[in-house]
């Protein structure tokens, strides 16, 4: 018996569709509303203040106990972005015209609906439920890298060079927060460029800022109060922030741009189902097979072969 | 030479008797304290001037020195201060009482003075000891007054207060325990397992790190703080790398190429000259020799070769560059939007071309191939002509 190209695809949909559809719809009528944080903490990152020196930097990698990226000369702590190595990185804009440029400290954002979370199969990524940072959980990470491709500001990165391969982030040196210290970046900023608090005071902190001198911010607005539904870490800048690497994201939050497809991928369903279906495709062709081949044998009486 | 059964003046006492300037022992102390500025009880003063008091209060201590496998470099350092007072004064406030390059005795002389100095301060007095100690063959390879060195050491160790080997070859063999070796040379602490042993490691160390402990012990009994390789920490706890004054051309990527280049000319960083400054620890970066600044083997535009480091000094090949432990940032930053490359429309041009040719090489080699049916006429048509015989032999 031949299968046609039209039977494989048939047989498979047959299959699958059926299930995801369970799946989706219970999810769709019970949509929740992610719990908000009960006291989100954050970093205030004011451009404006930072001079640059990378103390943040070095002293990230400290804390948290972070090999050395020294792949640009050997002999320096030189990464060009976040990466398996780097949870915290101080870029540079700087215009060709006169225009004037800026530093810029890169980490986890800690959203407070955050993509990531929202895509991860197994929880690994999550979000808790009282301080609001975003941790990751390498017992349940199977490294697909869905927290990857979800993030819209490319923080998590994956450890491409290790056998058993996971995900790095900025979990706001949450050993560090357990002990009652803060954050090891916001510590050692010498002008206090980044600081670490409760995300309400924060706020009201940096739109004070911008009350007090109202032409030197971009906007005179902070960066993440609204973006992608609130984030906890905010930024001030004099330029404008889609040059630092900050994309203009509008106020939903991404997961919320999500219907059914969230719940499909919930524990890797889909895929699951999908090999699910190849599989009994795959079964029932044998049988087929087999089926031929026993006739085969019945009709010449020789012993069956492959 | 000053010897006698008496106890020994106090510094102040002494200085006095002698009529060094006040001026200059507080400006001997200033530079002991610059020298020694952490973790040196006797230099933890706010001032000069209580740095005196304290050292003045001292009794003289009395010294002995003994020389082994040694160029005498560090002996030199001890005198060779930019100032004559000042070689003058340090020979005042310590009682040298036996040095076979200071003294004017020698032969039988000589080591009358030396029985005398150990019998009249025995359990006090403080042993240097400059050069390593050959162990191979018995020792034979070094004598002194007929007795091999390896004896002289254990003999008069046995009855010192403070041992303080000074130098690369007594702290661990230095230049002499390079390969091959020959006399087996080690360093004072492979011998000498029951006292303490201080190593000031350095070709030569900062004299004011040996007067240093030197004092310490003469004012309180103690010896300061050691680390794992029993080296003072006040001396010998940061890198010459996070102190050195070429790090900003480090962190910035400017290094000498080659002695002489332009770069070498306006002081930029020597790592590249096999600087092993990453991966030692001393104080010269921060304590100059010969109190003029800038006197030391960097600041003079040659490389670190690492000399208070057993592991690298005469060890490791002089221009051969050493690793970098704890990378720091450099002086550049990543720019915000790192460029990705594109593809290009010559590449797809040449990928496209090796990929059409491959595609068809695979078609004209199909059509070489003969099909299943074309297979099974010519098997047919080469069959004998009884066909019949075996029926199976069609279909597969």
């Amino acid at each position: 018996m031949e299968l046609t190209r039209r039977e494989a695809l048939l047989g498979v949909v047959s299959r699958c569709v059926p299930v995801a559809a369970a799946l989706a719809v219970p999810a769709e009528a019970a949509e929740e509303t992610p719990s908000q944080p009960k006291a989100p903490v954050g970093m205030l990152y004011d451009a404006t203040l930072c001079i640059g020196c990378k103390a943040c930097v070095v002293a990230c990698a400290e804390a948290n106990d972070l090999p050395r990226d020294v792949s640009l000369d050997g002999l320096h702590q030189a990464p060009e972005d976040l990466n398996a190595f780097t949870k915290n990185i101080i870029k540079l804009y700087k215009p060709t015209d006169n225009s004037p440029d800026s530093f810029v400290k890169q980490q986890c954002m800690h959203c407070l609906d955050p993509a990531c979370v929202a895509a991860c199969p197994f929880k690994a990524l999550w979000k808790n439920d009282g301080n609001g940072l975003v941790a990751w959980e390498p017992s349940r990470c199977i490294g697909c890298r869905y927290c990857e491709i979800a993030c819209p500001y490319h923080v998590p990165k994956f450890e491409w060079d290790r056998i058993n391969p996971k995900i790095v982030k900025c979990e706001l040196c949450r050993p560090r927060l357990a002990k009652g210290y803060e954050p090891a970046c916001t510590s050692v900023c010498p002008t206090h460029a980044v600081i670490f608090g409760p995300r309400e005071g924060l706020l009201t902190q940096a739109k004070d800022r911008i009350a007090q001198a109202p032409d030197k911010y971009f906007e005179n607005r902070v960066y993440g109060e609204h973006e992608a539904g609130g984030t906890q870490v905010l930024y001030l800048s004099h330029v404008p922030f889609e040059d630092l690497g900050l994309p203009n994201l509008g106020p939903e939050p991404i997961p919320a741009r999500l219907k059914w497809q969230k719940r499909v991928y919930k524990f890797l369903a889909l895929p699951l189902l999908l090999y699910a279906g190849l599989a009994g495709l795959m079964k029932k062709n044998w049988i087929d097979h087999r089926k031929e081949m026993q006739e085969e044998g019945r009709r010449t009486g020789l012993r069956p072969q492959l | 030479m000053i010897w006698s059964g008496k106890p020994k003046p106090t510094v102040a006492a002494h200085l006095k008797r002698c009529g060094v300037p006040r001026r200059d022992f507080l400006q001997f102390c200033t530079q002991l304290m610059v020298a020694a500025p952490w973790g040196l009880a006797i230099t933890e003063k706010a001032t000069a001037a209580e740095v005196a008091r304290e050292i003045g209060l001292a009794r003289r201590p009395s010294v002995i020195w003994l020389h082994f496998q040694d160029c005498t470099g560090c002996s030199e350092t001890l005198l060779r201060t930019s100032k004559p007072d000042l070689a003058d004064l340090i020979l005042h406030v310590i009682s040298l009482d036996y040095h076979e390059t200071l003294m004017a005795a020698c032969g039988y002389q000589a080591e009358a003075a030396l029985s005398q100095a150990v019998n009249n301060n025995a359990g006090k007095f403080v042993l240097v000891v400059e050069g390593s100690i050959p162990t191979r063959d018995q020792g034979i390879y070094m004598k002194l007054a007929g007795k091999p060195a390896l004896n002289v050491l254990k003999d008069v160790a046995s009855q010192a207060g403070a041992i303080i080997a000074i130098g690369s070859c007594a702290s661990w063999g230095g230049i002499p325990s390079a390969d091959p070796n020959p006399t087996g040379a080690v360093g004072v602490d492979e011998i000498i397992k029951n006292k303490p042993v201080v190593n000031l490691p350095g070709c030569p160390p900062n004299p004011y790190t040996l007067l240093g402990v030197v004092f310490q012990f003469a004012r309180k009994g103690t010896l300061p703080e050691l680390d794992d390789q029993h080296r003072p920490k006040f001396a010998y706890d940061r890198v010459i790398h996070d102190h050195c004054p070429r790090r900003a051309h480090f962190d910035a990527g400017r290094f000498v190429q080659q002695y002489g280049d332009e770069g070498h000319r306006h002081g930029w960083c020597l790592y590249k000259l096999g600087c092993k400054g990453p991966d030692t620890h001393a104080g010269c970066s921060t304590r100059h020799f010969n109190e003029i600044p800038d006197v030391w083997p960097i600041g003079i535009g040659a490389p670190c070769i690492g000399c208070t480091e057993k592991h690298l000094a005469f060890r490791v090949p002089l221009f051969q560059e050493v690793p970098i432990h704890a990378a720091t940032p450099p002086d550049t930053y990543p720019p915000v939007h790192t460029a990705t490359g594109t593809i290009s429309a010559p590449g797809v041009a040449v990928v496209s071309l090796i990929g059409g040719a491959l595609g068809g090489a695979a078609w004209v080699a199909a059509r070489r191939f003969q099909s299943e049916e074309e297979t099974a006429a010519i098997i047919k048509a080469n069959l004998p002509s009884s066909p019949k015989d075996n029926p199976n032999t069609e279909g597969r």
